[in-house]
Parts: structure tokens; C-alpha cells; sequence
């Protein structure tokens, strides 16, 4: 199967991923969109990595897995709290760090 | 012999030192420690002098190179001392008369409890001047002219506690400063112009620039000279600087401080001789400086302000002297050292009146003293024949020479200038007449004060009249052993060149001329204070008697010119400032202030508005990435 497909792919997921984070409100669900377009970008990395015959695609594609993993941590807690404190979990709700 | 150079200075600044940070415990012995080593210093001197006069008059100059102070490519400023015989005399006349008036203090300032402090300042006065007076460049002669600055800003305001004391220290150390203006820039014109500040090269090399320059360096040392000696017109600030304690103005008027501006021309004298023009300002600023003050010392009551005028007049003829060049050089310094020895005894007499009189200065309510104080009377007589050149005695001597010399200026300029002095001398004649006379003589005028404490004049304790006595003594014959045989001439001729002056009428007639002058003052004053009773309230007198106690308005004219021009100049530009500077720079935070105001509303607290601001810009950079390749 030609690679290039799964760069179709990924960029039809990262535009999904993209479009998720800027229209819904819902933490949670900006928080998946946001999973989807790293993932996105892996799957990138893979088939680029099948194009050129190297493993350095690979090898970023796992930091990229280790760094998703810590932000889940992290964003999932802050969202959690949030939502403890305020009922919601919608992310226009939380507005107040501006001027 | 030149290693003892900085001994001189640092005899006196060690006890400057001590005395400052001593603290408490230096209370009992500070003023016997500041004594010793004021005296300490005037042995040195002595020793110097003496090795001095054992060898020839062109060999006499001593060198002490102690370090370098600024040593900088092409700028080189060297911590170095140079003693020949014109800083000699400036240093026993200010080591010896000083150490006499320290001597004096110990009794004068003896209920005083920061009487420590004092004796500090005086030794600081001391080792500023002798900086002064030693130095061999410009700039450490700057640094020891700040410290006589500094010194005197202390002494005057010594009683702080009176706020007629706090401004007249202000008042002197701010008019001084403009004198210091002139000696900084005549400093950075002879840099400029000859690239080094040191005596010798400047002094030689006076030829090498031009008319104007050499001109205006003339002009602003004699500016500096100018707030150092109180010569119009910077001579309000010596008047009231009489608040400080009597012991100070003698230093001041006698040893210190109003001798460095004559010692600066002099030393200067080959930049002065260089510029017909500068020299011509100095004998016009001593001839009206001789006048003002005489006419101030005729109508002033307080007798230290009365004695301050005299000062003042007295510098002018030494300017005067000064001005004229070679014939008048040796006689400037000549009637200074005289000067030095008069006038420090009528201050120390002043001081030992008041000390008996409950420091009442009003000479109206003296009268008769001579009865009360013998010793203070016979010292104080003396300077007074001395001061008014009666035949003999110290002023005499030196007076006599400088209307000669003034005469001999030739010309137009010789008669005026011979006039006015001549017309300084029946003046001088007149006001020392009538504070003797006021003082000493008449019935008793004073009263009880308010608190019906009536004083009870009485002499002064020893350590008072002894140096007045020894001040008297020198008043007596200095002059004399000076003119004998010239050997005062002789002993400066090698630094400061000397010319026998030819005046127009002979010498024989000058001196007459003085004599006359002399009794028409003296005769004047009896008839108008002897005679009669002097009445205790003073009248109202005429325009000119009451415009000089007000110092001849000088404080009314820099009012009006200096202060109020300085007020309404400050307005001016303050208004300028608020409406011109403060606008454009306001304008400028005002636009800056709008715009951030429309710019933060794009901070709205959206996290998704912030994403799509993100996204949006990465786009533009890749779609700008992207046509730059195709391009």
C-alpha cells in the first residue's frame, strides 16, 4: 500500500483534531482533539519514517507518546479541578485571565 | 630638609583627625592636642626657614614629590609640595598667627562643650591652607582651596544652633563657590592650552599662548581670588561671617582663607604680567574693593562687622598691589603678613571686649574700657596705630609702599590710582579712629539687659592676652625689620621679580601725603566721636551712613538681580518645561496609552479564541514558507 495514504490520514486527522479544539467547548472533548492531533502527527512520523527507511520518525514518535502521556496527567487534573470548583467543564467558562 | 614638607600639613591634619574621630574621650586634652601640633607645624616651619635663609636666594625653592595622584596617559596630577620663599612666608605668617589664635581659643571657647570639635576644625583650617600655600600644580592647590572652602563653611556655622550663624555658613561657602567656578575653569583652560597645571611649566611658558587666552585665564583666577578674598564682587558673605566665633574671624581675616586669593595672583603673577588687560581688572576690582569696605567699616556699630569691613578694605590694597605687576608684588604679600599681625590682634581684641562684655558687639554700648581692660587696650591701640599707617609702625611700612607703588602705575591710571588709595588711608584712619574711640574711650554707655544682667568688663584670662601680645609686638615692628635694608624685597624677589617703581612726585611726598591724610581721618573721627558723647541709639544718618550699613546694598542688589533674576529665569523655564518637554513626552505616553487600550481586548480570556490565534499564525508561516520556495 503506497505510505502516502497514511499522510492523507494523518492530515485528516490533525484537521479534525484542529477543528475539535477550536469549536467544541467541552474540556474534555478539546482535551481528546488535542490527543487526536498528536496522534495524528505520530502517524506522520511512522509513515515518513517508512519513506526515508530510518527509525528516527520512530524514535520521536515514542518521545511524542511519553510527552502526551505526561500532559494527560496534567491537563486531565487541572480539568478535574476545574470542574470541581465550578460545575463545568466548558472551556468559555473559565475566562478569567485577562485584562 | 624637603621630607619635612608634609610634615607642615600633616602636623596639623593628624590633629584634625585625631580630634574629629576622637570622640568623648578627647574632651580634656583636645584642645591642648590641636595647640601642640598647630604649634608643632610652626616649628617645622621655622626649622624650614631657617635652612631656608642658609642658602642662596635662587637655590632657597624646595621640591617634595610625595606620590602620584592621577597618573593617566597625556593627564598627570602628582601629589607634590613646593616651598620656596613667597609659600615660606604664607606658612610661618599661617602656622605662627594660627597657633596663637589656638593658643587664644583655649581661654575664649573654655565654656564651650564642643570646644574639641572646634579645635578639629581649626587644625583642618589650618592643614587646608598650608595644602593651599604648598602645592606645586594647580589642581592640589584646587583641593586645598576646597578644604579652606570646607573649613570656613564649618567654623562660621560653628554655633549651628543660631540660624543667623547656619546662613551666614551657607551663605559663605555658596559665594565662595562661584570664586571656586573660576579657579575650576581657569585650571581647564590652562589644561587645555598648555596641557599641564603644574607652577613651573604653566608659569614659563605664559608666552606660548594667546592674548585672549592667557586673558581669560587672568580673569577667572582673579574671580577665584575674588570669593576667596571677599573683593567685590563676591564680598557679601565676609560680613556676615562674623556670626562665627571671634577666634575664627581672626583666622580668617588675618592668617587664612582672605589671604589665598593675593597669594593666587601673586603666584600667578607671570600670567597676570602676561595680560595688560586681566591686571588692569585686578587694580580696578582692589580700588573699588578698597573703597566699598572702608566706606561699609565707617558706618557699621558692630565692631567685628566694623573690623570686617576693614578687612575687606585692606585685601583690596593687596589686590591692588598685586594688579600692578612686578613693582607690586612684593608689597601686596608685604602688607599681608603686616596685616595678618594687626588684624588678627584687633579681632583677638574684639573677642576678649565681648569675652568682658557678655559678647555684646554693639560698640554704642561699650565706651571707657581702657579702664576695665588695660591689656586688651594697649594690644588693641597698637594695631590700631599699625592698621592706620601711623608713622613706624607695621602698616606704616607696608601701606606707604603700595600708594607709592600705585602712583608709579604712571599715567592717569597712576594719579586715580594713587588718589583712591590715599583716599582708603584717611578712610581707614576715620573708622579705626571712631571704633577705638567708641570702645575704649567716652563714658561707660553700657546698661543692664532685659533680664537686668548688667556685664561687668573685666580683663581676659592670660591665655587670651598673651598671644595679643605677641600679636603686638609683631604690628609694632614687622614692618620695620621688613623694610630694613629691603630685605623683604630682597627675600621675594627671586619668585615674584621685583621693579623699583617710579611714581610721579617723590617718595618723600608720598609718605607726607599719607601722614596728612592719616590726621585728616583721625581728626575727623575725634570731632565727631571724641568730642562729643556717642549716643547710645544710633541716628538716623545720611543716605550714603545708612545705605552702608546695609553693606552698600550689596545684599539688596543680589537680591534683585541674583535672586529674583534667578527666580523668574527658574519660572521661565519650569513653564517651558511643563508646557514644551513634559508635553511631547506626555503626548507621546498618552498615544501609547490608547493604543495598548484597543490592543488588550485581543486578550480576551478565550482559551479557544488564543488557539485560534495560534493556528492562524502557523498557518501564515507555513502558507509564507511555502510561496517563498515556489518564488
Amino acid at each position: 500500500m503506497n505510505p502516502v495514504n497514511y499522510l492523507y490520514l494523518a492530515a485528516l486527522l490533525f484537521t479534525i483534531g484542529a477543528a475539535g479544539v477550536l469549536i467544541r467547548r467541552n474540556a474534555i472533548v478539546v482535551f481528546m482533539c488535542v490527543e487526536l492531533m498528536l496522534n495524528a502527527c505520530n502517524l506522520a512520523f511512522v509513515a515518513f519514517s517508512r519513506m526515508h527507511g530510518n527509525l528516527d520518525g520512530q524514535i520521536i514518535a515514542f518521545f511524542t507518546m511519553v510527552v502526551a502521556a505526561a500532559e494527560v496527567v496534567v491537563g486531565l487534573a487541572i480539568i478535574v479541578s476545574l470542574f470541581r470548583s465550578r460545575h463545568s467543564a466548558s472551556v468559555d467558562d473559565a475566562s478569567l485571565m485577562k485584562l | 630638609m624637603e621630607n619635612l614638607i608634609a610634615l607642615l600639613i600633616a602636623a596639623p591634619l593628624l590633629g584634625a583627625g585625631l580630634l574629629l574621630c576622637g570622640g568623648r574621650r578627647l574632651d580634656r586634652v583636645g584642645h591642648l592636642l590641636g595647640t601642640v601640633l598647630a604649634a608643632a607645624s610652626f616649628v617645622i616651619g621655622v626649622v624650614l626657614f631657617a635652612d631656608m635663609l642658609g642658602k642662596g636666594g635662587e637655590e632657597r625653592a624646595l621640591h617634595q614629590h610625595l606620590f602620584s595622584w592621577v597618573p593617566v596617559e597625556g593627564f598627570q596630577a602628582d601629589i607634590a609640595f613646593q616651598l620656596d620663599q613667597l609659600s615660606m612666608t604664607f606658612v610661618l605668617l599661617i602656622t605662627g598667627v594660627g597657633t596663637l589664635i589656638h593658643i587664644y581659643s583655649i581661654g575664649y571657647m573654655e565654656h564651650d562643650e564642643r570646644r574639641r570639635r572646634f579645635f578639629g576644625y581649626l587644625n583642618l583650617f589650618l592643614a587646608a591652607m598650608l595644602l593651599l600655600v604648598l602645592a606645586d600644580n594647580y589642581l592640589l592647590l584646587y583641593f586645598g582651596w576646597e578644604g579652606v572652602g570646607l573649613a570656613s563653611y564649618l567654623l562660621i556655622g560653628f554655633w549651628q544652633h543660631k540660624p543667623s550663624a547656619a546662613t551666614a555658613a551657607k551663605k559663605a561657602f555658596l559665594v565662595n563657590r562661584v570664586g571656586d567656578m573660576g579657579l575650576s575653569i581657569a585650571i581647564m583652560l590652562m589644561f587645555t592650552t598648555f596641557g599641564t597645571f603644574a607652577f613651573g611649566p604653566v608659569l614659563e611658558s605664559t608666552g606660548e599662548a594667546s592674548d585672549g587666552t592667557i586673558t581669560g585665564i587672568g580673569l577667572m583666577l582673579l574671580l577665584a581670588a575674588c570669593g576667596k578674598s571677599a573683593q567685590v564682587p563676591l564680598q557679601s558673605w565676609l560680613g556676615d561671617a562674623m556670626e562665627g566665633p571671634t577666634p575664627v574671624s581672626a583666622l580668617i581675616h588675618a592668617a587664612t582663607m582672605v589671604t589665598a586669593g593675593v597669594y593666587l595672583i601673586t603666584r600667578s603673577g607671570a600670567i597676570f604680567n602676561a595680560s595688560p588687560d586681566a591686571q588692569l581688572v585686578v587694580v580696578v576690582v582692589g580700588a573699588v574693593t578698597l573703597l566699598f569696605g572702608a566706606i561699609v567699616g565707617c558706618a557699621k556699630d558692630d565692631i567685628k562687622k566694623a573690623l570686617a569691613g576693614s578687612t575687606m578694605s585692606q585685601i583690596g590694597y593687596m589686590i591692588l598691589a598685586a594688579g600692578l605687576g612686578p613693582i607690586g608684588y612684593v608689597f601686596a604679600i608685604m602688607h599681608l603678613v603686616t596685616h595678618g599681625f594687626f588684624k588678627a590682634g584687633l579681632f583677638l581684641g574684639a573677642g576678649s571686649v565681648m569675652h568682658g562684655m557678655n559678647d555684646e558687639v554693639d560698640m554704642r554700648k561699650y565706651g571707657g574700657l581702657r579702664k576695665y581692660m588695660p591689656v586688651t587696650f594697649v594690644t588693641f591701640g597698637l594695631g590700631y596705630l599699625a592698621i592706620i599707617g601711623f608713622p613706624g609702625l607695621s602698616g606704616f611700612w607696608s601701606k606707604d609702599k603700595i600708594i607709592e607703588a600705585a602712583f608709579a602705575k604712571g599715567g592717569t591710571e597712576g594719579w586715580i590710582l594713587g588718589a583712591v588709595t590715599l583716599l582708603g588711608a584717611a578712610l581707614t584712619a576715620y573708622y579705626m579712629t571712631r571704633v577705638m574711640l567708641m570702645t575704649f574711650f567716652g563714658e561707660k554707655r553700657w546698661q543692664p539687659d532685659a533680664e537686668g544682667n548688667e556685664p561687668h568688663p573685666h580683663e581676659s584670662p592670660k591665655s587670651m592676652t598673651i598671644p595679643m601680645i605677641v600679636l603686638a609686638f609683631g604690628s609694632v615692628f614687622a614692618g620695620g625689620l621688613f623694610s630694613l635694608n629691603e630685605s623683604f624685597v630682597k627675600w621675594l624677589e627671586p619668585v615674584t621679580a621685583f621693579e623699583h617703581g617710579h611714581p610721579p612726585i617723590s617718595a618723600g611726598a608720598v609718605t607726607a601725603s599719607t601722614v596728612v591724610v592719616l590726621l585728616i581721618g583721625v581728626g575727623a573721627a575725634y570731632l565727631q566721636y571724641g568730642r562729643k558723647p556717642v549716643p547710645v541709639i544710633a541716628p538716623r544718618g545720611s543716605l550714603l551712613t545708612r545705605a552702608a550699613r546695609r553693606d552698600l546694598l550689596q545684599d539688596d542688589f543680589n537680591h534683585v538681580v541674583l535672586v529674583r533674576g534667578g527666580e523668574h529665569l527658574t519660572r521661565s523655564l519650569v513653564y517651558v518645561d511643563h508646557t514644551l518637554v513634559d508635553g511631547v513626552v506626555n503626548g507621546t505616553a498618552a498615544s501609547f496609552g490608547g493604543l495598548s487600550g484597543r490592543l488588550r481586548k485581543l486578550q480576551n480570556g478565550y482559551a479557544r479564541s488564543y488557539a485560534v490565534s495560534m493556528f492562524g499564525g502557523t498557518a501564515v508561516l507555513i502558507a509564507a514558507t511555502l510561496l517563498m520556495r515556489a518564488v
